[in-house]
């Protein structure tokens, strides 16, 4: 058996690659192929069973009802709102710890980021309802120093606040392997060259490490355009996302047809936003 | 040669998909809108066992959280139901009648075994064949319902029962009473821009229910005699009333522990409940208080033990069935969730187990009462004079996502 793979060497290969493919064709691609027919097809309204009668009524709905545009366009301004609070946060974060900080420093600061990624992510979200809410930590201790409260539990600041603290780590972690990459020796040309530091980071380091400040936006506006259990719990009145609207199709509505043609809207979205983040380099950042 | 073919290819497969999204188009749908009641439920015809045959060691249930109660029922308990019977239980928790509809579909292959269904979805289920046809005969303690409750119309169809009725209650008005020292007499309170922000009413469709239900008396000329049999007329001056209440929305509640939290931390002072956020929201100490307001009366639920149609444990199902109509247990899952038992053998239990409950819960109430809570029932096309103007249930929801979103 053994000398038989020697013997053909793509015959390895071929064992070697043909269960993840398998798995990845059949499990992966298919699921996604499945889905993408169901969008096509329709329910019985009444009794919620499929009606496998080829249309575009879903896409047509989505469309033209103004209710899922705003909802598309909320879920879509809060992703990236958030992705420019996390880049702006994250930036002299990272760049503290790749160029500044000394080694033990820097693992202090490594342990910091990546600690709260060890709680859940319903424990830390709870937890912020504690911070929010009306009767919460924020109020009472703007209360204690005498200030009026802040009503911004459930509202879109409080999702702002929310989603912005939790992805912020993964906006930190590329940025940080980013920066690091820079060579000290370009800096230091700078420096001979007369550019004060600033400058220096202005020019040299900040385009250099802009496709992990891209890598990281992947992942912040991926997940806040994917999440959906955030705008459950701290969101109010009008604050569903379309990972709402999914979830009540899938689970609640059990119109499937409808989840699957909104299903593809955060796809295509996701597909525009990773072209573009390939054209700026972003995929060699990672 | 292939370099000179392949854009032929590709132009000749262009044209073809182009074609056929022209066809897609054009075709539209044709798809029934559903809510006809005209052909009986699928599983009419199938006859119902006339004994109980012994158990098949599991059942597996979809319920109310909270309505199989491991841990408050004293006596009997959960655990002595599975030590007698031999029936295992395991219990799948839904949050709302729709889930319920979508759990029971998606597990229609014998997944569960039944559903503590609310009316609202009752005639889904029986409609979309999912339950089948129950032997009231195999129930003891059916001779001793309320009247109303042993042939309910979410339930019963043609005379054939889909189901045994549990429990009932009215959809309540939860308010703090530092802010509202007297009970408000009427539903308005939910409407007055005087509570911008200070409102909070359930995520579910249903809910418009409730706002129809205050139309019919604050705006007699619509002329809305059912809340759920709505004419288009209606049901667009209902949906423009729900708009007009979204900015007194703080939270559209989605589960009774989110509504107890936001009323506790003083985000929300007013709103629609259940009895049991009442109870617990008292329990836990704190300045609430419920009400079902005079003016209006309220909605309410009527629940119902159904049988999945593809049933891989009927006997244990009937056994279950005949366990929790029996007056203890009744009782005992009409206190820890604040709800009124069917059984009126139940009242003097409930009395045992806590004096003045059975008047507070009304399960002592006579066949009049009845008519002043519109039980949730699934509304259909057909209305009551059997035209098809009414708005089905789809439309409801669709009208809900516009509401909320």
């Amino acid at each position: 058996m053994q000398s038989i793979l020697w013997r053909v060497p793509w015959l390895r290969s071929a064992v070697l690659l043909v269960p993840p493919l398998a798995w990845f064709l059949l499990i992966y691609v298919t699921s996604l192929a499945l889905l993408l027919i169901t969008a096509f097809w329709t329910i019985d309204t009444f009794t919620t069973q499929i009606v496998q009668v080829w249309n575009l009524d879903n896409f047509r709905t989505i469309l033209t009802e103004p209710a899922y545009r705003l909802i598309i366009g909320r879920t879509v301004g809060l992703a990236a709102l958030v992705t420019v609070t996390d880049a702006v946060l994250a930036f002299p974060f990272a760049y503290f710890m790749a160029r500044v900080a000394s080694r033990r420093t820097q693992t202090i600061l490594f342990a910091a980021v990546l600690l709260p990624l060890w709680a859940s992510y319903l424990a830390r979200v709870y937890s912020w309802i504690l911070i929010l809410n009306h009767s919460g930590i924020l109020n009472w201790s703007l209360q204690s120093i005498g200030l009026p409260p802040a009503n911004i539990g459930y509202t879109y600041t409080a999702m702002w606040i929310v989603f912005s603290y939790i992805w912020l780590p993964f906006m930190i972690i590329p940025t940080y392997a980013a920066l690091e990459r820079v060579p000290e020796t370009l800096l230091e040309a700078a420096a001979d060259l007369g550019a004060p530091r600033w400058r220096a980071v202005l020019d040299v380091v900040m385009p250099l490490a802009l496709p992990g400040v891209i890598a990281g936006s992947i992942f912040t506006f991926s997940l806040t355009l994917g999440d959906y259990i955030t705008p459950i719990l701290v969101g109010g009145a009008g604050s569903i996302f379309i990972g709402n609207v999914i979830q009540t199709n899938v689970g609640i509505a059990n119109n499937l047809p409808f989840a699957a043609a909104l299903s593809t809207v955060p796809v295509a979205i996701m597909a525009l936003y990773l072209l573009g983040a390939k054209r700026l380099g972003a995929f060699e950042a990672l | 040669m292939r370099s000179t073919e392949g854009p032929a290819v590709w132009v000749r497969l262009g044209t073809l998909a182009a074609a056929a999204l022209i066809a897609i188009t054009g075709c539209g749908s044709n798809a029934t809108t559903g809510g006809s009641t005209a052909a009986p439920p699928p599983t009419y015809n199938i006859k119902p066992p006339t004994t109980i045959g012994p158990g098949e060691g599991a059942l597996s249930l979809i319920d109310w959280p909270g309505y199989v109660d491991r841990t408050n029922w004293q006596t009997p308990s959960v655990a002595s139901f599975e030590q007698q019977t031999g029936c295992k239980i395991s219990v799948k928790d839904a949050q709302t009648s729709d889930e319920m509809v979508s759990l029971m579909k998606g597990g229609g292959g014998g997944q569960y075994d039944m559903v503590s269904a609310s009316g609202d979805a009752d005639l889904r289920l029986i409609y979309g064949g999912d339950v089948k046809p129950m032997n009231t005969d195999l129930i003891p303690d059916y001779k001793y319902f309320q009247t109303y409750f042993k042939a309910p119309g979410y339930n019963t169809i043609s005379g054939i029962h889909y189901g045994i009725s549990l429990q009932w209650g009215p959809n309540t008005l939860l308010y703090n009473t530092n802010k509202f020292p007297t009970a408000p007499t009427s539903w308005s309170v939910i409407y007055d821009p005087a509570n911008t922000g200070l409102v909070t009413v359930p995520d579910n469709a249903i809910q418009i229910a409730d706002a129809a239900l205050y139309l019919s008396k604050s705006k007699p000329s619509l002329g809305i005699t059912d809340p759920y049999e709505l004419t288009q007329k209606q049901f667009d001056a209902t949906v423009a009333l729900l708009h007009q209440q979204r900015p007194l929305i703080k939270k559209y509640w989605a589960s009774e522990g989110e509504e107890i939290t936001l009323f506790q931390n003083k985000d929300v002072f007013v709103g629609a409940a259940w009895p049991y956020q009442t109870i617990q929201l008292k329990l836990a100490g704190g300045p609430f208080a419920d009400t079902i307001p005079a003016a209006e009366g309220a909605t309410g639920w009527g629940d119902t033990w159904m049988l999945a149609t593809n049933a891989k444990h009927p006997n244990c199902a009937y056994l279950w069935t005949a366990w929790v109509s029996t007056p203890q247990v009744q009782a005992e899952q009409a206190l820890s969730f604040g709800e009124t038992p069917v059984n009126t053998k139940a009242c003097a239990e409930m009395e045992k187990l806590s004096a003045g409950s059975c008047a507070q819960y009304h399960a002592d109430a006579p066949g009049s009462y009845f008519d002043t809570i519109k039980f949730w029932k699934t509304p259909i096309a057909t209305c009551a004079d059997g035209s098809q103007n009414c708005i089905p249930y789809a439309k409801w929801l669709d009208a809900w996502t516009t509401i909320t979103a």
